[in-house]
């Protein structure tokens, strides 16, 4: 199957169905390889056995600005090329990339407390990660409550398109402010300043993440499709109902 | 910081987690089970797409 064929909702339903099984399974193999090594690494010297969050955590953060990315390619998708599984795809991450930045703070509070002694400060990184989470919501609130599915998904766009400026924001703030948070440490000049006892564990479950990632949008894509035909089957309903009332 | 305490960190950041993605994987099952009994419940009471019904 070329991959243009999956342009076609009915052939890519066809392609999820048999793609997610496999998906799955390797997801939860990779999670019990990366689960297994999260716990048996060692603890940091200086931050202890809390440096077992970073295994959630990093991954999280990655997720969590993977989705809007996503998000970003469906939405020129939508507005530019107007092709249906474009916005199908943007509105299934939504919800997932909604859910990683939640984790991603939520962890990140709970990592700051024993290593900064605070859960939360206005710094520029958990802010601007914050204001990514806030425009998660926003978008599932225009995908929500527009009466019209297509003007919703061009508004939904349109706000995906001006948030994709908040990425470089999250990315750099590190570097272009003064921030409580760490500068980055895997992804930098000169290579990682990370164990590889430590470095392993979380690359392994930045990879189980990812992989559920993609397992979730495909089955959500899927799930999408469908509540598309089911609303166009209704509409076909009533305009046949009205049709034979005399 | 003692080991209890931050185990305490480390167990609620593990369960938290653990928590959100079964609400999510638990959402993605529910809506297409969903989708799926109204779509039968539609074809049983005769309204398809043609395909399905060049198809039948």
């Amino acid at each position: 199957m070329a991959v243009i064929d999956l342009a076609n909702p009915t052939r890519f339903l066809r392609f999820v169905e048999r793609v997610l099984p496999w998906l799955a399974l390797l997801t939860l193999l990779v999670f019990a390889i990366g689960l297994y090594r999260a716990v048996n690494a060692p603890d940091d010297y200086q931050q202890g056995a809390t440096v077992k969050i970073m295994f959630l955590h990093v991954p999280a953060a990655w997720l969590g600005m993977l989705g809007w990315a996503l998000m970003s390619i469906a939405a020129l998708g939508t507005l530019v090329w107007r092709h249906p599984l474009a916005d199908v795809a943007g509105k299934a991450a939504a919800p997932i990339g909604a859910a990683f930045t939640l984790i991603c703070l939520i962890t990140g509070s709970l990592w700051g407390r024993p290593t900064w002694g605070t859960y939360w400060v206005w710094d520029a990184r958990l802010t601007s990660v914050l204001v990514l989470f806030l425009l998660y919501l926003g978008v599932l609130a225009l995908y929500w409550t527009a009466e019209d599915p297509g003007r919703g998904a061009r508004a939904a766009a349109v706000l995906t398109l001006v948030g994709a400026i908040n990425l470089p924001i999250i990315k750099f703030s590190v570097d272009w402010w003064n921030t409580l948070h760490q500068p980055a440490s895997i992804l930098r000049m000169g290579g990682s300043a990370i164990d590889s006892s430590i470095l392993w564990p979380l690359l392994i479950m930045a990879l189980a993440f990812t992989l559920l990632f993609f397992t979730l949008h495909l089955a959500a894509m899927r799930n999408e499709i469908l509540r598309r035909r089911v609303r166009a089957l209704r509409l076909m309903q009533a305009q046949q109902f009205a049709e034979a009332r005399p | 910081m003692s080991f209890a305490q931050e185990a305490g960190f480390i167990v609620a950041a593990y369960a938290i987690t653990a928590f959100v993605v079964a609400a999510l994987i638990a959402w993605v099952v529910l809506d297409h089970s969903a989708q799926r009994r109204i779509l039968d419940d539609l074809a049983e009471r005769g309204v398809s797409r043609r395909s399905q019904r060049s198809e039948g």
